[in-house]
């Protein structure tokens, strides 16, 4: 658990539009990095990328290669579906199934493995995923009831227990506090510092207080107008970017003179 | 979303009217009356149609056995129709749901967009084509055709029940009056399942994917159960348009009365619909009574199978993504 990510030269597109140029960027195994940057800059596009949920829109590609601890995953070969179960992703909006029990959301990535598994070891993997998202106590005693009954902040931990309990290498985040309340977020962001032990993170935010809690790196994007590709201004430790970038954009965004 | 709940000062406003009585709109008014009338009209036109059947049933419920055609009665007379119907009407839905379901799930996920727009214009046409057309297609061309399958049937699974045989040499059978059946529904029940199956979230379309689900898996995981209770409601709508069906049974089916689950043999029940169309015409006094009245167990049927469907719907409402 835990692997690295390399970004070579990437380039994606939705069909002829090419929203995201020439990003290079090395995420090191289990830590936190955040995205950064201005709206429409290709953020989610590029989070998206890595774990080959961009092509599933019509007309979406990607040039380039991205890189799980040495294996390209945009190799000739590599299945989708693999790759996904590989790198779990959380999305901006909880999106638990709502026709499924909160138990059976939790184990719906499970299920797909197609493992038939013992009651009391799948009970197990509930407890223990739904522990590891901080939301344990909270639902211990309506494990039936729908998972969309569930308060938006549960929602979303139910969300992260979703992703955790396949024990993917890696975990995307898609602005994944932005629909909540400042107690859910701070439940989160501990939630997220726990996770780091076993997982490679990778976070997108417009927070920036968040990114620098919550970050051991972070990379800047910038887009230079409307219709123009986003890029990858600079990346570095967080703290570094924080005091001390050495890209004027960066300077400007992080301190808020941006646009 | 953005509920503004910030303490600031209360913006400044003329103390409400001491009135008790809330303000009410003339156009909500007017919207209001015109949907509680069309409502209710729509309960009386109820009332009324099963009050008829009642009224003009009653003669046959309590007239001697032996003045009810067939000479035993009113049970004995309807109950083959009842099982006739049951019987064309769940062969129907047992071949359209499943077909349907996955006609709709083809358009909606896995056609590209230049052919699924197409295929779904012509399966909405299909669903308007009347059905005598396919009775005469039925009778034309499919019972004809399907003499040497239903010989088929016979020598090789001749020992399920269903297919007993003998053949009928004519084609006209029950199992010939199911598939006329499913082909007249199948567009109805496409046609609800395409629109539930176009408004699954994307969201959770998504959340499957990003499980690793493969694309099928995701249809199972996100987007059959979302469409669940369409396609129970275009399943019924489309067992209705069977179980109501008359002309193409009546052109297609050779009926003997008796109460069988062979499919593919010349001597069928017929169905209660089919019946009355071809019985009314001769009928007088007392036979007439007796149609009614199989008229009223065909409006007791719809009423009890979609009863059935909305329990079913109702039964995982919790879970159903409406909230
Ligand atoms: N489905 C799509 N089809 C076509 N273009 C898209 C699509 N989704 C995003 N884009 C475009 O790609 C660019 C990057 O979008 P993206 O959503 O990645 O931005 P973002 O950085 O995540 O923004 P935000 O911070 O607002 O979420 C934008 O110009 C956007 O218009
Ligand atoms: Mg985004």
């Amino acid at each position: 658990m835990g692997k690295a990510i390399e970004a070579i030269d990437l380039d994606i597109y939705y069909g002829s539009f090419l929203a995201v140029q020439g990003v290079n960027m090395t995420i090191r195994p289990k830590t936190v990095t955040a995205l950064i940057g201005p709206s429409g800059c290709g953020k989610s596009t590029y989070l998206r990328s890595i774990n080959r949920m961009h092509e599933v829109i019509p007309g979406a590609r990607v040039e380039g290669s991205i890189e799980l601890d040495g294996t390209d995953l945009y190799g000739a070969g590599v299945d989708p579906v693999g790759v996904r179960r590989q790198i779990g992703m959380v999305f901006q909006r909880p999106n638990p199934f709502p026709t499924m029990s909160i138990y059976d959301n939790v184990i719906a990535g499970q299920r797909l493995n197609n493992k038939r598994m013992r009651k009391d070891a799948t009970d197990d993997l509930v407890e223990r995923s739904l522990r590891g998202a901080n939301l344990w106590n909270e639902v211990k005693d309506r494990l039936e009831k729908p998972g969309s009954g569930l308060s938006g902040g549960q929602q979303q931990r139910l969300c992260i227990a979703r992703a955790i309990a396949v024990q993917p290498d890696v975990l995307l985040m898609d602005e994944p506090c932005s629909a909540l309340d400042p107690i859910s977020t701070l439940a989160i962001e501990d939630l997220i510092n726990e996770l780091k032990m076993d997982y490679t993170i990778v976070i997108v935010t417009h927070n920036m207080q968040q990114a620098a809690r919550v970050s051991d790196y972070t990379g800047f994007f910038n887009i230079e107008g409307t219709g123009k590709p986003g890029k990858l201004v600079e990346m570095d430790e967080t703290k570094k970017i924080f005091s001390q970038p050495t890209q004027k954009a960066t300077e400007d965004y992080v301190s808020g003179r941006f646009g | 979303m953005s509920t503004d709940t910030s303490p600031g000062p209360a913006p400044a406003k003329a103390p409400a009217p001491p009135s008790t009585r809330p303000v009410v709109q003339p156009g909500d008014r007017i919207f209001a009356g015109s949907a509680t009338g069309a409502g209710i009209l729509i309960l009386v036109v109820l009332a009324g149609v099963a009050a008829f059947l009642l009224i003009e049933a009653a003669p046959a419920f309590v007239a001697p056995a032996a003045d009810i055609p067939g000479g035993n009665g009113i049970v004995a007379y309807i109950w083959p129709l009842v099982f006739g119907t049951l019987l064309a009407a769940v062969i129907a839905l047992l071949i359209a749901t499943p077909l349907a379901v996955c006609v709709a799930l083809f358009i909606t996920h896995f056609a590209p967009r230049r052919i699924a727009q197409p295929l779904g214009y012509l399966i909405d046409l299909l669903a308007a084509v009347p059905s005598i057309v396919y009775g005469l297609w039925g009778v034309a061309v499919l019972a004809p055709a399907s003499v040497e399958l239903m010989t088929w049937l016979q020598d090789y699974l001749g020992w399920i029940p269903l297919f007993a045989g003998p053949v009928s040499a004519t084609g006209r059978t029950m199992l010939v009056v199911g598939v006329t059946l499913a082909v007249m529904i199948l567009p109805i029940i496409t046609a609800v399942s395409r629109e539930v199956f176009l408004q699954t979230p994307k969201l959770h379309e998504e959340a499957a994917l990003a499980l690793g689900a493969t694309r099928w898996e995701m249809i199972k995981m996100a987007v059959l159960p979302f469409g669940r209770s369409g396609i129970i409601s275009g399943a019924m709508l489309g067992l209705g348009r069977a179980l109501g069906e008359t002309m193409a049974v009546a052109i297609i089916l050779s009926v003997s009365g008796a109460v069988t689950f062979n499919l593919i043999s010349s001597g069928n029940p017929s169905t209660i619909a089919a019946n009355i169309a071809l019985q009314f015409p001769e009928s007088t006094g007392i036979e007439v009574n007796t149609l009614i009245a199989s008229g009223l167990v065909l409006f007791l049927i719809t009423l009890a199978v979609n009863s059935l469907a909305r329990f079913i719907i109702n039964r995982r409402r919790e879970f159903s993504g409406a909230n």
